[in-house]
């Protein structure tokens, strides 16, 4: 690769690359993101490359494994350019009819396209998509249509011109500017405005100063930093070096969890291909800056998203906050001042040198700009990665784009902001989102998680979940945190098992209190939210649970029992075969009991009963009916009655 | 050194620059209650025992007061519904564990914490860290350490520089305010032997 020296070079390069590739020639876009590889995308690029190959069509088609587009529920997700038609969960068995139909004869396959589940209509281009066209994808959507691994298709959609527009037409005064223009706040967490912390570091006297990528992504279901790292490293690389010359610095590092390994090889693969070219390391594009990143894998541990404690592990200590009195802008990682921003917030920064702190402001509410991305998980039709403008409402979200809840069931909270959020009830689905909008309804943007529930979730039950998540994730430093978290926990595991006392739930209010008011990081002071916010709007379930020992969700296993009504049950033995228990009693023309000491209330019997009998039921707070008598139990069925 | 006036429950207080307010309001022989805090050590901040109430700019604000630098015009509180409140739940979570210790016994009968409001969990251990930071800050060994994390975090001695370096030390020992470290030197000491 030849070093570029100016930004007539760069641009004379781009012009080279486009020029090398010819628009019209088909090219078959392949998502190699973490969620469609999982679903097979490998063997499907793999079965594309054998084909092309033995069709004779190497030279006239080119394909690429991509990032993540977003709808990972349909993964693995294929773009054939540049008709830009778009195939749903593709199998390699698809691949030799996708060839010759459509690469061949300019054919759609129909079968492979997206259906409209309501409507039954069929959908052949990505944009024509419900999930994607209610969405505003500044950020992911040059995730399907650049190679992940190549700096050349970087460079063709416009890649690093935002870098030499900072380096050789802006001031740093001019770029903080434009940064604090946009009101680009920190999409990890927090929503601390980024201009803001870069200009307490470029203002801090020490002259060797630090930028750091956060890349440990740890919200359970939270996966959109991931996607953006794997899918378009060059972005975050771009977005760092900015940062870096508005500040001052000169060494930058890359903080990503061990478990996303294909982030660690695009990204390093992705500063490899950057040195080579100049873009980074010394003298970055002729300009006189220099700029060296440095990845860094972390060693699993959720409290390390956690800026300060990022910063001490990144030192080759234990991963553990210290307190926040005086800003790691100020005094960050060995003790220099220290941007540290989110992969998303990183993400946004070419945009808004490249298009302007005015096109940024477009999008958003009054305090919270730009887009967002989320992980949309749990119950809800249209898993996967979305990317809306701040201030959309949670019910355009759910239901618009993710397509609402399957199965009939009614939706009961969306929980935001992971462990650190809070669930968001019905009544409040037309609550803009956010940073400020969410606290104020006691969750939390935070990086982005979504986890929509069903009426089938007990709310007791997941804020249980959350604690117990944050018990082994707390670094345990200090005391409100690491022992609140253990006493919450414990209250909270013994109402779910219908050992609540009336007095639980004071008591759980005033050890979140403290672990608010007390703890030393973010993570002790935000570990209540799950517990504050389920009390504050289901707090009827939290009575429920220790007054009549019920769980109105019918969830918690030591409160529930099967049964099966007698009128209703057909003996046709399904449930009594299927139990792994060995616990229901009955036979041919036999009414089938259970028998409630040996049931593991695994619900098997519940989900096998066929919906025409309906027979089996779950039941809370209520007593067992007793089984019927041995003698009325023979099934005298109607139409051998005749 | 500069020096700075700061308020601390009433009384002017000078401090200099640098000081925490912790280390300010000893200086004017005003106690706030610590279990992580040794002179010696740097700054830990694990127990929140000394938290305090701070106003700054006309807002009020809990900060902990071993690691909180004491400015100019700073008001300090250090008793307060609210910390007191906070002081006692503290104490109750930790005597959780080491039901028996005389220091946090002291400090229950002046907060009114019940020893009894959380169940048993025995470990003896209050992760204050001052056997740990003691052997690496004082005597730069690194003998004993703290291992996993959350709940699960304990301190243990590294046997292979245990056996070596601690027979003759046993500096960290009177640290200790509970019996928790002894006892983990004891099974160190069966380890080593092993």
């Amino acid at each position: 690769m030849p070093r570029i020296n100016s930004p007539e070079e760069l641009e004379k390069l781009r012009q080279e690359i486009l020029s090398r590739s010819d628009p019209s020639k088909p090219c078959i876009a392949i998502c190699a993101g973490a969620g469609c590889l999982a679903s097979g995308a490998g063997e499907v690029i793999a079965a594309f490359k054998t084909e092309i190959e033995k069709q004779g069509l190497t030279t006239d088609v080119n394909t690429k494994g991509t990032g993540c587009p977003g709808f990972c529920e349909r993964g693995p997700v294929v773009i054939i350019y540049p008709e830009e038609i778009c195939y749903l969960r593709v199998k390699p068995d698809d691949v030799p009819e996708i060839i010759s139909q459509t690469i061949r004869g300019k054919k759609v396959v129909d079968r492979l396209l997206y259906v409209d589940p309501t409507t039954g209509e069929k959908a052949t281009h990505e944009s024509d998509i419900p999930f994607y066209k209610n969405q505003k994808r500044n950020l992911i959507s040059y995730n399907s249509k650049i190679d992940s691994k190549s700096i050349d298709d970087y460079l063709a959609i416009g890649g690093y011109s935002a870098l030499a527009k900072v380096l050789f037409k802006m001031t740093a005064e001019q770029v903080l500017e434009e940064v604090k223009k946009s009101n680009l706040r920190g999409r990890g967490g927090g929503g601390f405005p980024a201009g803001n912390k870069w200009e307490g570091s470029r203002n801090a006297p020490d002259p060797i100063k630090y930028v750091i990528v956060n890349a440990d992504e740890g919200d359970p279901g939270a996966f959109m930093d991931r996607a953006l790292l794997e899918g378009n490293p060059q972005s975050i690389l771009e977005g760092l070096t900015i940062g870096a010359y508005a500040i001052g610095s000169h060494e930058g590092y890359i903080y990503v969890r061990q478990e996303y390994p294909l982030a660690v090889v695009n990204v390093n693969i992705a500063i490899r291909q950057a040195e080579e070219y100049g873009l980074l390391g010394k003298n970055i594009l002729g300009s006189g800056f220099d700029f060296t990143v440095k990845v860094h894998q972390g060693a699993g541990a959720f409290v390390c998203g956690e800026s300060t404690a990022l910063m001490t592990a990144l030192e080759g200590r234990a991963g553990e906050p210290r307190p926040k009195y005086i800003r790691s802008n100020i005094v960050g990682l060995w003790g220099r001042p220290t941007v540290l921003n989110n992969v998303e917030t990183w993400a946004n920064v070419p945009l808004i040198i490249n298009k302007g702190a005015d096109w940024f402001t477009q999008f958003g509410t009054e305090k919270s700009k730009g887009t967002k991305i989320f992980s949309l998980v749990g119950k809800i039709t249209n898993t996967g990665l979305v990317e809306v403008p701040m201030g959309i409402t949670l019910r355009d979200i759910i239901y618009k784009i993710g397509g609402g809840i399957p199965g009939g069931k009614k939706f009961k909270a969306v929980q935001t902001g992971g462990p650190s959020g809070g669930c968001i009830p019905e009544k409040l689905l037309d609550l803009e989102v956010g940073y400020d909008e969410l606290t104020k309804a006691g969750s939390m943007m935070g990086s982005g998680g979504m986890i929509v529930m069903d009426e089938d979730t007990c709310m007791v039950d997941v804020a249980r979940y959350f604690l117990n998540f944050l018990i082994d994730e707390s670094c345990g430093k200090c005391t409100p945190c690491r022992e609140g978290i253990r006493q919450m926990l414990k209250i909270l595991t013994n109402i779910t098992k219908g050992k609540g006392k009336e007095s639980d739930i004071e008591l759980l209010e005033e050890l979140a209190e403290v672990a608010i008011d007390a703890s030393l990081c973010a993570l002790g002071k935000s570990a209540p939210n799950p517990l504050l916010s389920t009390l504050r709007y289901f707090r009827d379930e939290y009575e429920a649970h220790v007054k009549e020992k019920r769980c109105p969700a019918l969830s918690c296993k030591e409160l529930i029992a099967y049964h099966i009504d007698p009128s209703k049950c057909q003996a046709c033995m399904i449930c009594l075969k299927k139990c792994p228990a060995e616990a229901i009693e009955g036979g041919k023309n036999r009414i089938h009991v259970i028998d409630q000491e040996k049931c593991t209330k695994c619900g098997t019997c519940f989900e096998v009963c066929p919906p025409r009998f309906g027979a089996v039921k779950k039941i809370s707070g209520e007593p067992v009916p007793a089984p019927i008598p041995e003698e009325k139990r023979i099934l005298t069925r109607k139409s051998k009655d005749k | 050194m500069s020096e700075i006036l700061l308020q601390i429950d009433g009384k002017e207080v000078k401090a200099k620059e640098g000081m925490t307010v912790l280390e300010a309001a000893k200086s004017a022989g005003i106690s706030i209650p610590t279990l992580c805090h040794h002179e010696k050590l740097e700054p830990y901040g694990g127990c929140r025992l000394c938290i305090v109430e701070v106003e700054v700019r006309g807002w009020t604000q809990l900060v902990v007061s071993c690691v909180y630098l004491a400015a100019k015009n700073l008001i300090v509180r250090t008793r307060s519904e609210k910390v007191d409140r906070i002081r006692k739940m503290i104490l109750e979570l930790l005597l959780a564990h080491a039901p028996d210790a005389f220091e946090l016994q002291d400090l229950a009968k002046e907060y009114g914490a019940d020893k009894n409001r959380f169940e048993k969990e025995a470990s003896f251990c209050i992760h204050c860290g001052l056997c740990v930071r003691y052997c690496a800050e004082v005597k730069k060994k690194n003998a004993v350490g703290f291992v996993d994390r959350g709940t699960r975090k304990e301190i243990s001695f590294i046997p292979g520089i245990a056996s070596k370096e601690c027979w003759n030390c046993k500096e960290c020992f009177p640290l200790c305010p509970t019996e928790a470290l002894q006892a983990a030197f004891v099974l160190t000491k069966a380890l080593a032997s092993f």
